[in-house]
Parts: structure tokens; sequence; C-alpha cells
């Protein structure tokens, strides 16, 4: 497919389901009214998500496999002249599986929600909100504009706080209020160092200031920018000690939300990092790169830790709020690779990060399942005395939750091995100037945190899964085994999840050539 | 109070042009298309106090439509003024000195006021039966005239008397509410803040002009490089006390104390027109003697603003986010603490000009972000005037499930709000925020931008706040109770629910639905097209 083409697919991708979004607030059509309004407008979010996901695929078929380190289905307008701001569009080997992934998971999330309607208010509103999110998050991936990240950065934020604020469970005012302040004070900050950056460098082009590497910037500027647009993705991403909105938010989120904020909104920072902050000034990343890998370490010990605490009999752990913490220790490693500053590291960055979206996505769909069919995620009150026993009362369910625990641990063969270890790897043997002594402490710690990993994610298994199916049905109704929606919500994220374990250079041979021109073509 | 016109050597206002031409050399020529953006709502009104006493009662309605189609004229008559190059009222010795002068900035800025007046007239619309006609309209006029000619003056005296006649019929509008004692001691509060602070500022004119030996603000600036040393203090004090009258008007912190009572005395649009057209007047003025009169003194009143801008920020809305919910007018309340931390980002840019090597080009993202916010907030005023028809304790609480109700007004709200708060998508709040933050980065003073990092997130508290609360599920007050389908109202608390069903489901008034709809559409529009106002803001207007 040629270029001019894709240019109009890729805007397609950004514009569809904005223009959904006003759709969905509309009145349906004559002929698309449907059975009532509700699922009306809940099909009408399928259909524009899955049209969106289409386009993803069809950019990703007509994407030059063998050029990925160049931007392609560039566009590039003025938009504002006075602020030198440009709508530039363009995808890479870096943002290609991000958008994909995020039009996926987007697209499962309407399906999901079809089936099983958000309790909360109107699916109008709801529908509305997820479409604009997914304009958001799209768009982030796609603009090679700093001002335009930007925007795209805080579009994402007033449908994720109604998302949870309206459709939530308890503690949902709080958790979604918390949520938006801490990540717009984030992004403030972030916006602070983007306009330095621009300021000094005269341009807000991504690809102008990737291809000058920073040359123009001195280093107290470069050191300023990347600790303000830092503290701004350490947050979204998030990095300990930064972290503390991000249990709430998910234990209060409905599933979707949930599904989202994990699979796609944390990629953000992460994705941040790489396509600004290591290309645009590499010597402030440098300064700055032992901290951010040795807050990210904590991070990953920290995460563990919080996760065997909740997983401790008798703790009154959340499962939702367990796979929260988790999260924190997964995009720990992804802050470890980039922190590598290697191309090993940071390719192993952006594979954690598909990973974990996949993993985490499936896990946060298995345990809004569990909760919508025990009316609880509380795992002592799930399990009582002697485990849930999933396996025998749900077969599927448990046997799927059990998969989802143990690519989350990073067994090999899965798609969350690979990115754990490649970060590992790059922590073993850090780019030149980084103290290796203390990467190889680091590359320890995160070892030992693997260990943790699994402890606390077989804890779970055998607590949820496992036990007699005698005592556990005693007094609770039957449970369903997975119904069809949820298999066709749930199949492509564990097929993926294998396929990326046992063919991972189909990921790795995207980012591979991107990751070293951003690196300074090494 | 004194009004110097007749002590300065540089005024002839509109005086003797007839004799214009026996006198020839004494009199200084007239330009009168180039005034008459401000002459044309000054002659309105005088229209209209004649005609109040001509008119039946049942006829009054026809004077707002007069004022607004006067509003209307004065606007159009902007449009040969575009090229920016006239000159009026200039002095017949030296034809470079000038007391008005139409460049780009003053176009801009009467654009401003003549909008806002006229939204403001049509947010009087339907309410007109409590409040005299003829007086009312011939204030509104009078004062909007004084604004248009404001940010034309080029000379002090000028500049003094237009935030007179902007402000002394403000006062009669706050106190119009007759037998209201909080709209009389609202008067009287600002009022008495405005004399004392016009005081000051005439206080520093006169000793600016002792040390420099004139009044027009080109010859100020170039008076000041070279004042004799022992006069020097005096020109210091007589430049920071200057500023004083002026950022009254803007209500920054310290002068912000009138503004919640006053706002909340007011009638309704009259709140609405002194947060968009006196703070037009407030910093127009303010940019004039600073970037142009006191240019030389930019390391005196550059950090006294870049203060007065993180005070007044902070004040602003740490005061807002402090507002309970349910206690009577606080949303006006609110609008009114908002208003004081939106005047705490217009100066930002002024304290950036100050550090810059191009003042005209950062004071020209004030005007940017004064456009944006002129036309959100007043948007956001008309919405809280058609809520305040059913309840009009006008409290945010009464705001709850307005979207169940009047869905497109609940969605007009939310836009307003947002794009106060900066967040999309109100994209164009967000860009005005981000050419503010824009101006000071790099050169300005980096604390400013972290104060006003953080207000943008205090900020986003209370806006959200409200928002959430349009949306949230309608509270099952007592007009709930009888199964009334429209549920028109449904507020909580006996008294407001008891005038709730007694009103019942009114109408929405023709010129009230007209502002929404204008400044949402402009707030939607400007947000596709963000470059229609920033453009100011990379362009040189002085």
């Amino acid at each position: 497919m040629n270029d001019t083409a894709l240019q109009y697919v890729l805007a397609g991708i950004v514009v569809l389901p904005l223009l959904g979004a006003v759709g969905a607030l509309l009145p349906a059509p004559p002929g698309l009214r449907g059975r009532n309004p509700d699922q009306a407008v809940l099909r009408h979010g399928v259909t524009v998500t899955g049209a969106v996901l289409i386009l993803a695929i069809v950019l990703a078929a007509g994407f030059d496999h063998d050029h990925p380190a160049t931007m392609q289905a560039s566009t590039d307008l003025k938009w504002i002249p006075a602020l030198n701001i440009h709508i530039h569009l363009g995808v890479d080997g870096i943002s290609l599986p991000l958008l994909v992934l995020t039009a996926l998971l987007t697209f499962l999330c309407a399906l999901h929600s079809y089936f099983k309607r958000p309790a909360g208010p109107s699916p109008k509103a709801f529908v509305a909100l997820l479409l604009v999110l997914e304009a958001g998050t799209l768009s982030t991936f796609a603009v090679l504009d700093l001002m335009l990240f930007f925007l795209a950065f805080e579009t994402v934020l007033i449908p994720m706080y109604f998302l949870i604020a309206r459709w939530g469970g308890a503690g949902r005012e709080a958790a979604s209020l918390r949520f938006i302040l801490y990540t717009l004070l984030g992004s403030v900050i972030m916006l602070l160092g983007l306009l330095l950056i621009g300021v000094k460098a005269g341009t807000f082009d991504m690809v102008a200031l990737a291809t000058d590497n920073g040359s123009s910037l001195g280093h107290s500027t470069q050191l300023l920018a990347v600790l303000a647009i830092g503290i701004g993705f350490a947050i979204k991403a998030p990095m300990w000690p930064l972290h503390s909105w991000l249990p709430d938010a998910h234990t209060a989120a409905p599933t979707v939300g949930s599904v989202l904020l994990a699979g796609v909104m944390l990629k953000m920072g992460t994705y941040g990092f790489v396509r600004i902050a290591l290309p645009v000034a590499p010597d402030g990343m440098h300064t700055f790169a032992p901290y951010l890998a040795a807050f990210a370490v904590v991070g990953i010990v920290y995460g563990s830790l919080a996760c065997l605490a909740l997983a401790r009999k008798g703790a009154g752990g959340d499962l939702k709020r367990l796979i929260a913490y988790s999260s924190v220790g997964h995009m720990g490693f992804v802050l470890l690779g980039i922190a590598t500053l290697t191309p090993t590291g940071v390719n192993g960055a952006l594979f954690a990060n598909v990973a974990h979206g996949l993993i985490t996505g499936l896990l946060f769909f298995l345990v809004g399942a569990i909760k919508d069919r025990y009316g609880t995620s509380d795992l002592d009150r799930l399990t009582g005395e002697n485990g849930a026993a999933l396996y025998g009362r749900a077969p599927r369910l448990g046997g799927l939750l059990a998969f989802a625990a143990v690519a989350s641990l990073g067994l090999p063969g899965l798609a969350g091995f690979w990115g754990e270890m490649l970060a590992m790897f790059g922590a073993f043997k850090p780019a030149d100037g980084l103290s290796r002594p203390t990467y190889l402490v680091f590359t320890a710690v995160a070892a030992f945190g693997t260990l943790l990993t699994a402890a606390y994610l077989l804890a779970v298994v055998r607590r949820v899964c496992m036990g007699d199916k005698g005592t556990a049905e005693s007094g609770q109704p039957v449970l369903s085994d997975v119904h069809g929606y949820e298999f066709a919500a749930w199949t492509p994220l564990a097929a993926l999840t294998v396929l990326a374990g046992l063919w991972p250079a189909a990921l790795l041979g995207l980012t591979d050539p991107a990751v070293r021109s951003l690196l300074g073509g090494s | 109070m004194s009004i110097p016109v007749t002590g300065s050597h540089a005024s002839s206002h509109a005086t003797g042009t007839l004799a214009a031409d026996a006198v020839g050399s004494l009199v200084q020529s007239v330009d009168w298309i180039a005034i008459a953006p401000a002459a044309i709502p000054a002659a309105v009104a005088l229209v209209v106090l004649v005609a109040d006493l001509f008119l039946p009662k049942e006829k009054k309605a026809l004077l707002g439509w007069v004022t607004i189609a006067g509003l209307a004229l004065a606007g159009l008559a902007l449009g040969p003024l575009r090229a920016g190059h006239r000159k009026t009222f200039c002095l017949t010795t030296d034809p470079g000195e000038c007391s008005y002068a139409a460049d780009h900035f003053t176009v801009v800025i009467q654009l401003l006021v003549i909008g806002g007046a006229l939204l403001t007239a049509l947010l009087s619309m339907h309410d007109m039966e409590k409040y005299p006609a003829g007086e009312y309209w011939f204030l509104l006029l009078s004062s909007a005239a004084g604004a248009a000619l404001l940010p034309a003056s080029r000379d002090l005296a000028t500049l003094v008397v237009a935030l007179e006649v902007t402000t002394l019929p403000a006062f009669a509008l706050v106190g119009i509410k007759r037998g209201d004692r909080l709209s009389s001691e609202a008067a009287l509060k600002f009022f008495l803040s405005s004399v004392a602070a016009t005081a000051v500022t005439l206080l520093g004119v006169s000793f600016v002009y002792a040390a420099t030996g004139t009044l027009h603000l080109a010859s100020i600036a170039d008076g000041l490089g070279d004042v004799q040393p022992q006069l020097a203090t005096l020109a210091k004090v007589g430049a920071v006390l200057t500023l004083v009258g002026f950022a009254f008007k803007l209500a920054a912190a310290p002068f912000h104390f009138w503004v919640p009572d006053t706002y909340v005395g007011a009638p309704l649009p009259i709140a609405a027109y002194l947060s968009v057209v006196g703070k037009a007047a407030g910093f127009s003025g303010l940019i004039l003697i600073t970037v142009i009169a006191f240019e030389p003194y930019a390391d005196v009143w550059g950090p006294v603003v870049a203060v007065l801008a993180a005070l007044t920020m902070t004040v602003g809305n740490v005061a807002a986010l402090r507002q309970r919910a349910g206690f009577a007018h606080s949303a006006v309340r609110l609008l009114a603490w908002s208003s004081i931390g939106q005047a705490g980002y217009l100066l930002v840019p002024i304290a950036a000009a100050a550090y810059s090597d191009d003042p005209q080009h950062q004071i020209g993202t004030t005007v940017a972000y004064a456009l944006m916010y002129a036309a959100v907030n007043l948007g956001a005023f008309a919405v809280a005037a058609l809520v305040a028809r059913t309840a009009p304790a006008n409290r945010l609480t009464d705001y709850r499930g307005l979207y169940a109700n009047r869905p497109l007004t609940a969605l007009a709200l939310a836009f307003f709000l947002l794009c106060l708060a900066g967040l999309p998508p109100g994209v164009i709040g967000l860009f005005a925020k981000v050419a503010v933050f824009s101006s000071i980065v790099g050169t300005g003073p980096a604390w400013l931008a972290v104060v006003m990092a953080v207000n943008v997130v205090i900020a986003l508290v209370y806006y959200l706040r409200w928002t959430a609360l349009l949306f949230a599920k309608p509270e099952a007050g007592p007009a709930a109770a009888t199964g009334a389908a429209d549920g028109t109202g449904t507020v909580s608390g006996a008294v407001a629910g008891a005038v709730a069903v007694a009103v019942p489901a009114t109408r929405t008034p023709a010129p009230l639905t007209a502002a929404i709809a204008l400044t949402a559409v402009a707030g939607i529009v400007l947000s596709g097209v963000p470059q229609l106002v920033l453009r100011y803001a990379s362009g040189a207007l002085l």
C-alpha cells in the first residue's frame, strides 16, 4: 500500500473515535435503533471501535516492515502557527504495536460492555467517553508534535475520570479525583519541560528533535527538561513512589476502565520516555538514568511485596488491588529497561510494555468476571477457608486465570518472559558511562523481584483456583463458566500472549531498528 | 472626584471641533472613524436615557433592543480600523504625540469590550422588569464606552478618565436592585474600595507628571530615561502607585476583596460584565502603563507584577476551592473567586514582558487569553443566569442533574468549565494556558511557572466538581416526589424546592439562549481553530 493511503488510514484511526463519540450522543438514526436505545448505543460502540481496529490492522499490514525505523504514513499540517504547533502524525516500529494494542483492547472492551452492560448510569455517555478515551490514547501514540502529544495526553483524563467516578465501585469519587489530580499535576509539569525543549530548540517537531539528538540543547536545559517531563511520565507509568494513585483507581474502576488503564494508559508514560526523553535529551537522560533505574527496581520489589501482603490469608486483600500493585512491579521492569539506555534494554522495555498490556488486560477481565460471579473481589471472602476451587467449579475460568497468572510471572514461552529478561539483560550490561556495578546490583534486585512475583501469583492461583470443591460450593450459588462473549473478548489476548512468547522476533524486529535510530544511530 | 482633563495640555475631547477651521493650529483634529467604537455606545447611551422619558412602560423592552443594536453598530465600526494605524487627538505642536490610538491592541480589546457588553445585554433582557430599564441601559452603555476608550488612551489623563467612566456607572449598576440589602452593600463596598484605589492612582500619576513633565505614555518612557537624580525615587513610587488602580480593576490580590460580595450582590449580568469587561479595562490599562510608559522601569514592576500574579491566582483558586456547594449564591461566588484566579493567569505574560527583549510579543498572550476567557466565562454566567430563573439561590447543588433536564445547557456549561480549567475537550482553554506558560518558560521567572502549574491543578478540582455535579443523578427532591416527569429544577432544600415546584417548566428566553449559543459556538470554533485568537500571542499589537 502506498504512503498516501496509509496517511488517510492513520488520520482515520485518530479521527474516527472522536466522530463516533459525537455520534454516540446523538439519537440513533432510523434503521439503527436496535432493540432499545441502550443496546443501539452499545452496538454503536462496538461498530466504531471495530472499524478502528480494522483500520489499525490495515495500517499494520500496509506498514513497510523493512524500514521500521523511518516514520511512515506521515502527515504534517500547520495548525496553530502562533505557537508553532503542527498536526504531525506518523508511525514507526515503536508506536505501531502500541497503536494496534490500543485498538484491540478498546474493541474488546466495547464488545465486553455490549454483552455485559456496565452497571451505572446511561450507556450512552459510557460509549462516548470510551471513544474519547480511545481517541486520546491512539493519538498519543500517533502524534509527532510535542504540544499535540500533550493535548493527547490530557484528552484521556476527563473520560477516564468519569468512567471511574460514574461507573466505578466503592470509593470511586475519591479514587477518581485522586487519579485526575495526580496525573494532571504530572502532565502540567511535563508541559513545562516540553515547552522548555520547544523554546530552546525552536521546534516542537519530535522527528526533527530526535534527529537533532539533543545537540541544540545545553546540558542544564536537558537536565531540567528531563526532570520535568520525567516526573510527568513517571506519574503516568507509574514509578514508585509516585504510584499511589494507581491502586485506588484500579480498585474503584469498572472492569473496562481497569483494562484500559492498565493495558493502554500506563503505556503512555513509558512510551513518552522512549519517544521523547531518550532521543531529545540524551545527556539529561544519561544523568538521571541511574536514579530512574533505582526507583524502578524499588518499584519491582515494592510492588511484589505489596502483592504478597495482599495475597496472604486473612489480609483482606482485594484481587483487583493486587493486580494493580503487580502493575507497579511490571512497569518497574519497563522503566529499568529504559534506564539502561541500551538497545537491548529499551527493546525489552517496549516488549514488556506490550506484554503487560495483553496479560494485565486479560487479568483484569478475568478478575472482573470473578467479581461479577461472586459479587466481591475480596480474596478472603472469595476463598473462604479452603480456597475457591475455581478449577472444580468453573474449570475454564480457573484455567484461564492460571494461564494469565503464569504468563504474568514471566514463564518462558509466554509474552511476559522476553521483556523482563531483556530488561535485566540490558541492566547487566548498561550503556557506556553508566556505572556497571550499580546496575549489577539493580539486576540482582530485579531478579529477586521476579521470584517474589512468582510467589504471590502462585499464591493467588492456589487460593482462587484450587481448593476443595465440596466446601467451596456450600452455601454459594452455582457458578457459570466462561460465557461465549467472554471467550470472544479473552481469546485474542490469550492467543497473542502465546504468540508473542513463542515468536518474539515479530515484535522485536519492529522495535529494534527504531530503537537503535532513537538512541543515536548506534 | 476630580477629573484632571482640563488641567492637562493633552486632552481636548470633542470640544470645539466645530470651531476647528477657525482656530486651526490650537485645536486638535478629530478622526471620527477612529473614535467611533467608543463614541457610538456613548451616543446611544444618551439616546436611551432620553427615550426612556417618552416611552410608555410596556414598551421599555425596546430600549434593550436599541442598546443591543447600538453595541452591534459599535462592533461593526471596528471593521474599518482593522488595519490598526489610525491615531487622533494628536498635539498640534507635535503630531507624533497622540492621546488616542486605534492600533491592533486597541481594536482587539475594543472587540472584547463591545462583545462582552453585547452578551451582557443579552443576558439582561429577560430580567428587566426588576430594574429601571432606562437607567440600566444608560449605565451599561456608558460603562462600555469608557471601557472601549481605555485601551485607546495614550496619555495618563485620558486613561484615568476612561477608567472612571468605566467604573462609575458600574457602582450604580451593582446597586441597581432596589430595596435589596445585599445589592446596596455590594455597591458601597465596590465604591469605597474603588475610590481609594483611584485616589492612589491619581497620586501616582501626579508623581510621574512631576518627575517627567508629561502625561503622554510614550514621552513618559523617554522622560523616565533621564529623570533628575533627586526625582528618581518619586518617579519609581509614582509608577508603582499608578499600577494600583489598574490592579484593583483587574481584581489582583491584595486588591480583590471587593469581588465576591460585589458579584453576589450585583445583578447576575452585571457580575458577568465586571468579570469580563471590568477585567479587560484593568489589564489593558496595566499593559499600557507598564509596557509603554514605564518600560525603562521594567526591573521595578516586573517582579512586582510577577508576585501579584502568583498571589492573585493562588488566593483566587484556594478560595474557590473552599466554597461550600450548599451555601446560597455559591455558584456566583465560585465564579467570582475563579475569575480572580484567572486574573492571575492574565498577569503572567505582563510579568514575563518585563524579562523579555520583546515585551509587545508577550502582552499579546494576555490578550489572547483574555479573549478565550471572555467567551467561556460569559457563557458560564449565561448558564448561571438560566439556572437562576428556577433556583434563585443559585447554589452549586442546584446544578445537580442539570444534564437530565437540559442536556444541551449542561453540556455547554461543562464545556465552558473545562475551557476555564484548560482540559480537553476545552482545547482553546488548554492552548491559551500553553501560550501563557510558554511566555514565561525560558525567559521569565521559573518559580512563577511552577506556581501556575500547581494552580492549574488546584483549579481543576473545583471546576471538575461542578462539572461532575451537572451529570450526577438528580436528587429526589420534593418536586420529583410528586412524580413530575419533567422534574425541572429538582433542587434540594425545602425553600428552593418549594420555589421549584411553584415555577413550572418555563421556556428559556430567546436572548439567553442566544447568549449561551453564541459563547458555545465561539468556544467550539476556537477549539478547532485556536489560531484565531492565538495569533495575537505571536504578533506585536502595540
